[in-house]
């Protein structure tokens, strides 16, 4: 017999509307849920190419490894990964993070571990124990965007420092302290994500890795170096973590199983001094108590295994091909002006148009050819990165991504022209800007 | 009944519609229908041959579902839907078209000009630019031709921002218009069968008069319904938003936008499906009227049959 069906709320009614808009917190008007975003909801349509997520590909993970450790939990843990656990995560997952930030050349203490739930709580929870309203923070230009509404909703002042192909430029960083600093102001961090940046692809060389580290000590300002994708190297030789050079005094470490293991475990990491760790972990009782223990006793056996690495292994060999497959058709397929990062890691390459083009506009026509990217802006709190997009390269097939390239350098091409055929002819002739009192913006 | 509810689909406002179609799906359980959901897709008509629905319920937005696609495909296969017939919708969603109908009927409308993307490609449209700012004087909105919301429109204040403006636009749509700006209170009226709703009147927060996005989030303008306008102002408002309604050969219900200026109210679209969600301006009207969101689906099943 079917259930009867679940009581319903009530409608919401617009003077419902009113009542919550004026109930909301000023900082909730920084979290827009734009047009924009709304438009992205056709990347929901099977037909649609995305290379707008951040996806790692999770087809890739041996099912029959899968059913090993939930066979295992079964067994023997049920209790346990049934009941709450310790709001620093579980020991035996924070001694197999130790041994994961090891194959980065990291040592660490496990105790000085918290686990989070993802890396995405990891910046939350940094960003609610540091930032009072009004509090400068620094970060990339362009920065990773998930972070930006984070630090908005604590309401933080986000200072963008710009990126070139070796990451943060750290001359400029020094200016921007400088000033800071002639204000009576410091910032109360530097956010950075310096190994195959999100979105940027860059890697921050060695030696402004020196000097950024150099300056937070001379400064006193802490770094919170944000790392999912350290392992995910296709070449080159590795870099040392900025929390390596700076060995944990100034460097707050964020890390993720995501990228090399689920993003659906939903397990993340802080390493951190003692005193930041205490104020973290009463942060993160107050947000969640504690990380999924079902999903920590996972990772925690999986990763006492030495077979993750074959599976690290594996998914770069994967995401390299997939690299080379977004790279090769830019070249072959993106207009001429276009620039892009050749990421040596990491899940992202990001292009940069002719600057007539406006990528936000160049997203409504790929979209109706079925093909989807995140316009530059969205890395950006003051409106740069207009030209730019970001193009994921890990949740897609090589001929998908192939296609899609192909179809976003085909609308850019036509927009471009266009644009040309508007502003080239001889014949226009324009006014002198007038007088215009009503221009605000 | 047996009601087919539509949404989704391939337009940009795709995520608009799944919120109309979310609300409207609970309010006919509600009533007592019996609702089959179909997101438009490749399977869409042998969907429709085999549920067989007494009436289709459109709850969609921007091309292909207000453009009069979908409801000639339901004409031809015989099952009455919701909102104007495909004539109307197609005036409503050509603004060029339903400006050019609006001009021929007395009605008034802000000057404009219509730009497509072949005549500027192929024929030096470019050229023309300055008579179009002759014409429509500035500031002007550059918007696409047939594109819902608030999506690629521009408000231009320089001359030489018309090509970055009309790129935007034509990123929405194959055609665009330029459009004189005029300022005055921002009015919407739904009619609904033969009922002039409620006037709406938006009011934008803080300084974002050329800020369209803005008005889309919670709390980004205040409506106020049934707005204070005098008598005479009201009167001819209606007057004005009815007979748009009419003219577009409109049926069932939709909505028309004005603005209410020095020189009276000027008429800038008409929506031929305007949105259902919470924040949508129609069901703010019925209820204004004291129709109720339930009451107000059940009139346009009616109003279907």
């Amino acid at each position: 017999m079917a259930a009867p069906p679940p009581p319903r709320r009530p409608q919401t009614r617009s003077k419902d509307l009113e009542r919550y808009a004026s109930l909301f917190a000023k900082r909730t008007r920084v979290m827009r849920s734009s047009a924009m975003r709304d438009m992205m909801a056709i990347t929901a349509r099977p037909e649609v190419i995305s290379l707008a997520g951040g996806l790692p590909d999770t087809s890739t993970f041996p099912p029959e490894a899968f059913a090993a450790e939930m066979d295992r939990i079964a067994k023997t843990s049920v209790a346990e990964v049934l009941q709450y656990g310790p709001t620093e995560g579980i020991d035996l997952v924070r001694e197999q993070i130790a041994k994961v930030m090891a194959a980065e050349d990291m040592r660490i203490d496990p105790m000085d571990v918290t686990v989070t739930t993802g890396g995405q709580q990891a910046i939350d929870l940094i960003t609610k124990v540091l930032i009072d309203p009004g509090d400068a923070l620094i970060c990339d230009a362009p920065t990773y965007p998930g972070a930006i509404p984070t630090f908005c909703s604590y309401e933080a002042d986000i200072i963008q420092i710009e990126c070139d192909s070796d990451g943060m430029k750290i001359d400029i960083l020094e200016q921007t302290l400088a000033e800071l600093a002639a204000k009576g102001r410091k910032p109360k961090f530097i956010y950075s994500v310096p190994t195959f940046q999100n979105p940027g692809g860059a890697t921050l060389s060695l030696e402004r890795r020196h000097r950024l580290v150099a300056l937070a000590r001379e400064h006193e300002i802490l770094v919170v170096e944000d790392n999912p994708y350290g392992l995910l190297r296709y070449e080159g030789d590795p870099l040392p973590t900025l929390y390596s050079l700076d060995g944990g005094n100034y460097v707050v470490y964020l890390g993720t199983f995501s990228k090399i293991l689920s993003a659906g475990l939903r397990i993340g990491w802080i390493v951190s001094p003692t005193p930041i760790r205490e104020k973290v972990v009463l942060g993160k009782a107050a947000s969640d108590l504690c990380t999924s223990t079902l999903t920590q006793d996972f990772a925690g056996e999986y990763f006492k295994k030495d077979r993750w690495r074959e599976y690290v292994d594996d998914l770069v060999a994967i995401y390299r091909n997939r690299r080379d497959a977004m790279v090769g058709a830019m070249s072959e397929y993106f207009p001429h002006g276009t620039t892009w990062t050749k990421p040596e890691g990491g899940l992202f390459v990001w292009a940069t148009l002719p600057d007539v083009i406006d990528t936000e506009d160049l997203l409504a026509k790929a979209l109706t050819k079925g093909v989807a990217f995140v316009p530059g802006t969205g890395a950006y709190v003051d409106g740069r990165g207009a030209s730019s997009m970001r193009l994921n390269f890990s949740g897609v097939k090589e001929d998908e991504i192939i296609e899609g390239i192909r179809r976003i350098g085909k609308v850019a091409r036509e927009h471009l022209a266009l644009y040309e055929t508007m502003t080239g002819t001889d014949e226009m002739r324009l006014p002198p800007r007038p007088e215009d009192p009503e221009e605000e913006r | 009944m047996k009601v087919a509810l539509l949404q989704g689909g391939r337009s940009l406002e795709r995520g608009v519609s799944l919120r109309s179609g979310a609300r409207v799906a609970e309010a006919l359980s509600d009533i007592g229908h019996e609702v089959e959901v179909l997101d438009l897709g490749p399977d869409l008509v042998a969907k429709l041959e085999g549920i067989r629905p007494d009436v289709a319920f459109i709850a969609l937005h921007g091309t292909e579902g207000e453009d009069g696609t979908v409801q000639a495909l339901l004409d031809l296969l015989d099952i009455p839907h919701t909102g104007p017939g495909v004539a109307a919708c197609q005036r409503c969603m050509d603004k060029s078209l339903a400006k050019h109908i609006l001009r021929e009927n007395g009605l008034p409308t802000p000057n404009w000009v219509t730009y497509s993307e072949a005549a500027i490609r192929d024929f030096g449209a470019a050229s023309s630019f300055q008579r179009a700012v002759d014409t429509v004087g500035l500031p002007l909105v550059a918007k696409p031709a047939s594109q819902g919301s608030s999506l690629g429109v521009k408000v231009v204040t320089r001359a030489e921002d018309i090509p970055g403006a009309l790129m935007t636009a034509l990123s929405y749509d194959n055609r665009a218009i330029l459009e004189t700006w005029v300022s005055g209170r921002e009015l919407a009226v739904s009619v609904l069968g033969d009922q002039v709703l409620p006037i709406v009147e938006a009011i934008p927060t803080d300084n974002n008069a050329y800020d369209f996005e803005a008005r889309y989030e919670i709390g980004g303008a205040s409506f106020v319904c049934p707005a204070e306008l005098s008598d005479e102002d009201a009167d001819e408002v209606n007057r004005v938003a009815l007979a748009a309604y009419n003219a577009l050969g409109c049926s069932g219900f939709s909505r028309v936008d004005l603005i209410l200026g020095d020189d009276g109210p000027q008429i800038l679209e008409i929506n031929a499906i305007p949105g259902l969600t919470e924040t949508s301006l129609l069901p703010q009207a019925a209820e204004a009227a004291g129709v109720e969101f339930e009451a107000m689906v059940a009139r346009i099943i009616d109003l279907a049959l």
